[in-house]
């Protein structure tokens, strides 16, 4: 059983979790990831390391409720338990030797982002941060990326925070305008990844990208997490998450990801109304 | 004592109505009942040089325990049984007896062999009912040692040497500890039930098992070593799936059999309470021949499938799966599609609307036939594809069932440790020794994908080969 130290909520749907999983803040590094089961008979869900504290022996972890499975996490408090929690899984984001990047981020997937920025910021390399969100309401980790970059540039759907319009149009402004980056490092939706690979790619910017698929078991023993890369079929847990971005079949990738969407739907809106009968029972 | 028993068959094993069970995960095959055992038990002969012993992989005194089953002394055969095999319960179920034990049997000769699987699970079962329990905790000899993975071969490690007076810690990376037994087999051949007694057993003897935990990413064998373990035992067994390398394979509703099992054994997903999704599909195919396309095939079935298929490239002679789970696949309606190979997946497409969902979605699956020409290096006729001769299965899922390779990430994170050219960790034989000091392995992540029996005997051989390293003795 693993405790929930901290729980803060960053937007209506995001939220920030420490748990104490003493081996896994040892030895976890940014672009790793857990997989962690609620509690019994739960699904096993594969959540990015999103910080660690290896002394106090926690890893921070920040997740969108998008379904059955993060709604339930969302409801446990402080000081409760979960049932599983194991990792570091996949490789750790390679950071060695770059001395200027673009960090991109995506939704929820800036909680993601934000380790890598932060790895790179304190190796010294100069970092530009490129984060979207649909609106002001959503916008998260604002001043952890403000202390992580060298610059930073907050893009809204709507135009209601920063600046309007998709991440793309700046990293593509900031590279026409002569910034030199020895890479782009892309993790949102996987729509957003490929059209940063599309920007970058006439540039031949060499573009890194955090996959995402289904998974379960996190140790190459099943299978469901595969992607074609360079024509070849790989492994996000064990090869990835992180891959050359020229070379992932995003088509594939963004069809795959929607096998279990009816399921998932019928499963969370199960999940909301148990959570209603709770609350109006208890009154 | 009574006369032999000399019907030229079987003892039939009692199982549930096929057009029943093909709807339940419930146990298909019920189990002897104590007069039916005896009454096998009276076919056993007793030969004095033994032939069936040589065909078991851990030499279990067969006729001994038959002989104990005769006289009704049901514990005393069970005992026996313990003295070479851990998990009797689980071989009795599963070995592939009709190339090991039963292969030799002298009954077999004229007639059936003796049901020696069956009644070594009847005895089994008929412990863990009436004498399961009485564990004594061994003095311990003050050696600590880790066992990497909880399957078969690990579970025998950690046993043997727990029994010894070691302090075994056994790691496992997944939520639950069995191996293949809890996220492989399915319910319906192998409850989970016994496995977890098996496992309770084990914790009973003092065995430490930790779950959650990948060696090689959450700690290093290096790291084992510094915290004070003398060896370390890896059973991490067969890993990877294979893929065909056909189109299609990445369509939705492409499965490799590992990921559909996992889904319906370990996440539960045949319950409808379970988290975890899985398709329900309505026509299925199951590419490949083994244990692994019969367990996928069976479970599409009882998750509600109207048609499933087996398609296999070879005959019905080169069938690697157990006898016994062939003929309960086709009883349950399973078609086998024989000598046929599949070229390609076909995936539906809406002209008119790119962001249907229904978009890359299995609708079907082409394929070719075969016939048999010359027999090729590992001695079975090679299948050779007839010209013109393509056709389609309309099927919504594909399982993919082709074998297994070990998995890499120990070996990538251990210094020192080699591998064969399939990636398979290199041991002695005789000790399950690899090149690293200290390091011992077995079962699937050394042979690749085989059978629960050998992998328990390469457990057995480690735990006394590290016995010998460690206390100098080598006494059991
Ligand atoms: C390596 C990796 C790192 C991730 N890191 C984060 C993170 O830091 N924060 C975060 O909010 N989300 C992250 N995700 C996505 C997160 O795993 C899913 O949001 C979560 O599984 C949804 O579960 P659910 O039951 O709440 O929703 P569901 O109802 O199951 O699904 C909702 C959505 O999540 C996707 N999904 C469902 N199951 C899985 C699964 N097992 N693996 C991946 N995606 C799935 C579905 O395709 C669907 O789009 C990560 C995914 C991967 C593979
Ligand atoms: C569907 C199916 C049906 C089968 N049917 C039969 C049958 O009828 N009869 C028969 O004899 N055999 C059968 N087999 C084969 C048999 O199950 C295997 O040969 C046997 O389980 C191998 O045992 P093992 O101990 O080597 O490994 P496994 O049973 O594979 O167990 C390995 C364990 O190690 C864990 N692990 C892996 N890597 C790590 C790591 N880095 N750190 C920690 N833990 C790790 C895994 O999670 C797993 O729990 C079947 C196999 C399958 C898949
Ligand atoms: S363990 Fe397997 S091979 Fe050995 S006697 Fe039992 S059934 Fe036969
Ligand atoms: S060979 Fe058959 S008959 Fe002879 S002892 Fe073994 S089981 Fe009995
Ligand atoms: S999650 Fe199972 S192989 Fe990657």
């Amino acid at each position: 059983m693993y405790r929930i130290v901290t729980k803060r909520v960053l937007n209506p749907t995001v939220m920030l979790m420490e748990v104490e999983a003493p081996l896994v803040a040892k030895k976890a590094e940014a672009g790793q990831f857990i997989i962690l089961r609620v509690d019994e008979d739960g699904e096993r869900i594969p959540l990015t390391v999103a910080g660690y504290d290896r002394e106090k022996g926690t890893v921070r972890i920040i997740f969108q409720i998008v379904g059955a499975t993060t709604k339930l996490l969302s409801m446990k408090e402080e000081g409760d338990f979960i049932c599983d929690f194991v990792g570091p899984l996949g490789k750790p984001t390679h950071t060695d030797g770059l001395h200027k990047v673009a960090v991109v981020g995506g939704g929820v997937g800036c909680a993601i982002a934000l380790p890598v920025a932060e790895k790179l910021h304190s190796l010294g390399c100069e970092v530009h941060s490129i984060v979207g969100f649909r609106n002001r309401d959503l916008v998260i980790l604002e001043d952890e990326f403000r202390r992580a970059s060298d610059k930073l540039i907050i893009m809204t759907d709507d135009g209601s925070y920063g600046e309007k319009g998709v991440v793309t149009a700046p990293l593509k402004a900031l590279i026409e305008s002569g910034e030199k980056y020895d890479q782009v490092i892309a993790i949102g939706p996987l729509i957003m990844m490929k059209f940063v690979v599309a920007t970058t790619r006439p540039f031949g910017i060499p573009t890194v990208v955090s996959m995402n698929p289904i998974m379960i078991d996190g140790t190459g023993m099943c299978g469901g997490c595969r992607l074609t890369v360079g024509g070849k079929t790989r492994f996000a847990c064990v090869d990835g998450p992180d891959f050359d971005g020229f070379e992932v079949d995003f088509d594939e990738a963004l069809s795959r990801g929607t096998m279990y969407r009816d399921f998932e739907r019928h499963a969370y809106e199960e999940t909301c109304n148990l959570f209603r009968k709770e609350e109006t029972s208890r009154g | 004592m009574a006369k032999p028993n000399m019907s030229l068959k079987k003892n039939p094993m009692p199982t549930q109505d096929p057009a029943v069970r093909a709807h339940n995960f419930s146990e298909v095959a019920t189990g002897y009942s104590e007069a039916a055992a005896v009454d096998e038990a009276l076919r056993c002969l007793d030969c004095k040089n033994m032939p069936c012993v040589q065909g078991c992989p851990v030499n279990i005194h067969i006729p001994e325990f038959i002989r104990h089953i005769k006289e009704m002394d049901f514990e005393g055969a069970y005992q026996v049984i313990a003295r070479s095999s851990s998990l009797p319960a689980v071989c009795g179920r599963v070995c592939p007896q009709e190339t090991q034990c039963e292969a030799h049997c002298v009954r077999g000769i004229k007639g059936e062999p003796v049901g020696i699987g069956r009644l070594e699970r009847f005895v089994a079962d008929w412990h863990n009912e009436h004498a399961a329990g009485q564990m004594v905790r061994p003095q311990p000899n003050g050696h600590r040692v880790a066992v990497v993975g909880s399957g078969p071969s690990g579970l025998t490690c950690a046993g043997d040497l727990a029994r010894r007076g070691y302090e075994v810690t056994v790691y496992e990376a997944l939520h639950l500890a069995g191996g293949v037994l809890v996220y492989g087999i399915p319910e319906f051949r192998l409850p989970k039930e016994i496995v977890r007694k098996e496992v309770e057993t084990l914790k009973a003897l003092g065995v430490e098992i930790v779950t959650n935990v990948v060696i090689g990413k959450t700690l290093t064998v290096d790291e084992l070593f510094e915290a004070g373990f003398e060896a370390v035992f890896i059973g991490s067994g067969a890993g990877l799936p294979n893929f065909m390398g056909i189109p299609g394979e990445s369509l939705k509703g492409v499965y490799s059999a590992n990921e559909f099992l996992t889904r319906s054994n370990l996440m539960k997903a045949y319950r409808s309470e379970a988290e975890t999704p899985i398709q329900h599909a309505r026509r299925v195919a199951v590419v490949g021949g083994g244990n692994v396309a019969m367990d996928a095939a069976r479970t599409a079935l009882r998750l509600g499938a109207e048609k499933v298929y087996i398609v296999y490239r070879r005959s019905l002679e080169e069938l690697p799966a157990r006898k016994e789970e062939v003929e309960h696949a086709m009883e349950e309606g399973i078609e086998f599609r024989l000598l046929n190979n599949p070229t390609r997946i076909l995936g539906y497409q809406n002209p008119d609307d790119p962001r249907d969902p229904k978009n890359g979605t299995v609708i079907g699956m082409e394929c070719v036939r075969m016939e048999l020409g010359e027999p090729d290096a590992s001695g079975r006729r090679r299948p050779i594809e007839i010209p013109d001769s393509t056709f389609r299965l309309d099927v919504d899922a594909v399982i993919i069932s082709i074998g297994t390779s070990p998995n890499p990430l120990i070996k990538s994170t251990t210094s020192g440790l080699e591998v064969n050219r399939r990636g398979g960790i290199i041991v002695e034989e005789s000790t399950g020794a690899t090149s690293r000091a200290g390091v011992y392995a077995g079962g699937d992540a050394v042979t690749g994908a085989a059978t629960v029996i050998l992998a328990m005997g390469a457990g057995k051989t480690a735990a006394a080969a590290i016995d010998r390293a460690l206390s100098g003795t080598g006494e059991s």
